[in-house]
């Protein structure tokens, strides 16, 4: 699977794509191949405040829970409401219809710092010969 | 995110097959200081194999585990005195080719490890160990055998261990070995010609809670691998996949069998884990009878029970449970979604008074205390077949 060369990644492997005011939240396919199967997914309410680097939810697959940190600040306008019911839609869509939260963000600033489609394909192109190394 | 895989570090130790994991793109984990697969992303991974091995039939390398065999010193005797002594089964019920659950304690009534017996001839015995404790076992059989006219061998590293697993785990091996598998009744084993490798321990053990046996190769890599492979090519057209620790965790979840550390380990005692009938208290004296006696003179202070959430969360390892009126009364041992029955499943200690079946309780899942229930367990098992014909009459 591609990585959207619009989107912005972070070296925790969440995604986030600006449209207009809006920042969509999501992780990435690495990330979802890493944790396997998703079982359960606990997201913020709308009104919640994200803080850069802070953990705003978790995603569980069989054998784990992980935590997911806030790739920018800002306050949730929504939240993905498909994900109670199918939270495989992570599995199979993370770039898509696996889209965790939609964002007001606090400082669109911020994004600058995080890595591109070209760069994140890098960044975890060297894990992967880090883990089989 | 943060995950649970590992990259490879030099530290971690190897089994025979662990080049071939990686080149089957397994997820690699850090397992009590052991690098093995967690999940085959090639098999669909965790839930796949789960479902694999319930409904058709899996293969896991277990060569982690440890062997040590007791056997005859300078008089026979003295290694089934010594297998007494360490363990709380009776080996001495134990027919040649036959084995049993069992477990070394501590003179206080707690685990050492859980163990399985087998006994291979009258005074000859193999206990299969658990893999982070084995420097511990190691030395604690030693030590505790001193006394005894019997011979320790640690054989840990001398053997390849793979489990077939699974309803047509029986079909797959029949056609790699002379051995007849169909006589051979759970728990008991025989020794025959694998893949061409001739005089192979093959036991119908497992830790799967299917039907399924564990076959034990030299730990010679090239070998190891070739069995691994057969295996792999008996075994498509049942629909055969490595599995990992993943599948293995949520399969003995589910039949509710111990694992080291969680439901057993050196704070627990047999009564409060429930094995009392591993026990043997009137088959004579072994180390932690006493303490054992006098326990059960006392009322149980905590016992392992099943729950499942009844609201959305999922109960992991080491959570707290509570009360309905917030009183903090115990804690999840294990925990998971459980693949056969699509509930979230858990193993707890409580006090007794919390233990029956429907008792409504809460678990702490991060901030948030939801509610469980006390339910039967095991949370699975296998239906019953009609038994096979005794070992000895094939």
């Amino acid at each position: 699977m591609g990585y959207p060369a619009n989107f912005r990644y972070t070296k925790e492997h969440e995604w986030v794509n600006v449209e207009g005011s809006v920042a969509t939240i999501g992780i990435t396919d690495y990330a979802q191949s890493e944790l396997g199967d998703v079982v359960f997914v606990e997201l913020p309410k709308v009104g919640a405040k994200l803080e850069t680097g802070k953990s705003f939810g978790n995603v569980e697959s069989v054998k784990a829970v992980s935590e997911i940190y806030a790739p920018a600040s800002g306050e949730v306008s929504e939240a993905n409401p498909e994900l109670s019911n199918k939270p495989e839609l992570l599995n199979s869509d993370p770039h898509g219809a696996g889209w965790l939260v939609k964002v007001k963000l606090a400082n669109a600033a911020e994004l600058a710092s995080l890595m591109d489609g070209a760069a994140y394909e890098a960044y975890i192109a060297q894990k992967g010969k880090e883990a089989s190394a | 995110m943060d995950f649970v895989t590992s990259s490879a570090q030099t530290e971690l130790r190897k089994t025979p097959l662990n080049a071939l994991h990686r080149k089957l793109g397994a997820k690699m984990v850090n397992f009590g200081g052991w690098d093995m697969p967690v999940e085959y992303p090639s098999s669909g991974g965790l839930m796949a194999e789960h479902k694999a091995v319930r409904g058709g039939v899996g293969m896991f390398d277990v060569s982690h585990m440890g062997d040590i065999r007791i056997h005859t010193g300078k008089t026979a005797g003295g290694a089934l005195a010594a297998v007494q002594h360490l363990s709380m089964n009776d080996a001495s019920k134990l027919a040649i080719g036959q084995a049993q659950y069992s477990a070394m304690l501590y003179p206080q009534g707690t685990f050492v490890d859980d163990v399985i017996v087998h006994r291979l001839g009258e005074d000859d015995f193999l206990l299969v160990i658990n893999a982070g404790t084995r420097e511990k076992d190691i030395q604690w059989v030693r030590q505790n055998t001193a006394g005894f006219d019997c011979v320790v061998e640690d054989l840990s590293d001398a053997y390849t261990q793979i489990a077939i697993q699974g309803p047509r785990a029986v079909d797959v091996l029949q056609k790699l070995t002379d051995a007849n598998l169909a006589p051979i009744r759970n728990y008991w084993f025989t020794h025959g010609t694998v893949c061409g490798l001739p005089n192979r321990l093959i036991a119908r053990t497992g830790y799967t809670g299917e039907d399924g046996f564990e076959i034990y190769v030299p730990s010679e890599v090239a070998a190891s691998e070739a069995v691994w492979n057969s295996v792999i090519e008996a075994g498509r057209e049942f629909g055969i996949v490595p599995c990992g620790l993943g599948a293995r965790n949520t399969l003995r979840l589910e039949a509710k069998m111990a694992l080291y550390g969680h439901e057993i380990g050196d704070s627990i005692n047999v009564w409060e884990s429930g094995l009392d009938r591993y026990c043997k208290m009137e088959k004579g004296d072994f180390i932690g009878r006493l303490a054992l006696a006098n326990a059960s003179a006392a009322p149980l202070k905590r016992t392992l029970v099943g729950i499942e959430t009844v609201e959305r969360g999922i109960a992991r390892d080491g959570y707290r449970v509570f009360d309905p009126a917030g009183e903090e009364i115990g804690v999840v041992t294990s925990g998971s979604p459980s693949p056969t029955l699509s509930r979230n499943i858990a193993l707890a200690y409580v006090p007794p008074d919390f233990a029956a079946i429907g008792t409504p309780l809460c678990v702490e899942v991060r901030s948030q205390r939801i509610k469980a229930q006390v339910v039967p367990t095991p949370f699975y098992k296998r239906a019953k077949k009609p038994a096979p014909q005794a070992a000895g009459s094939a």
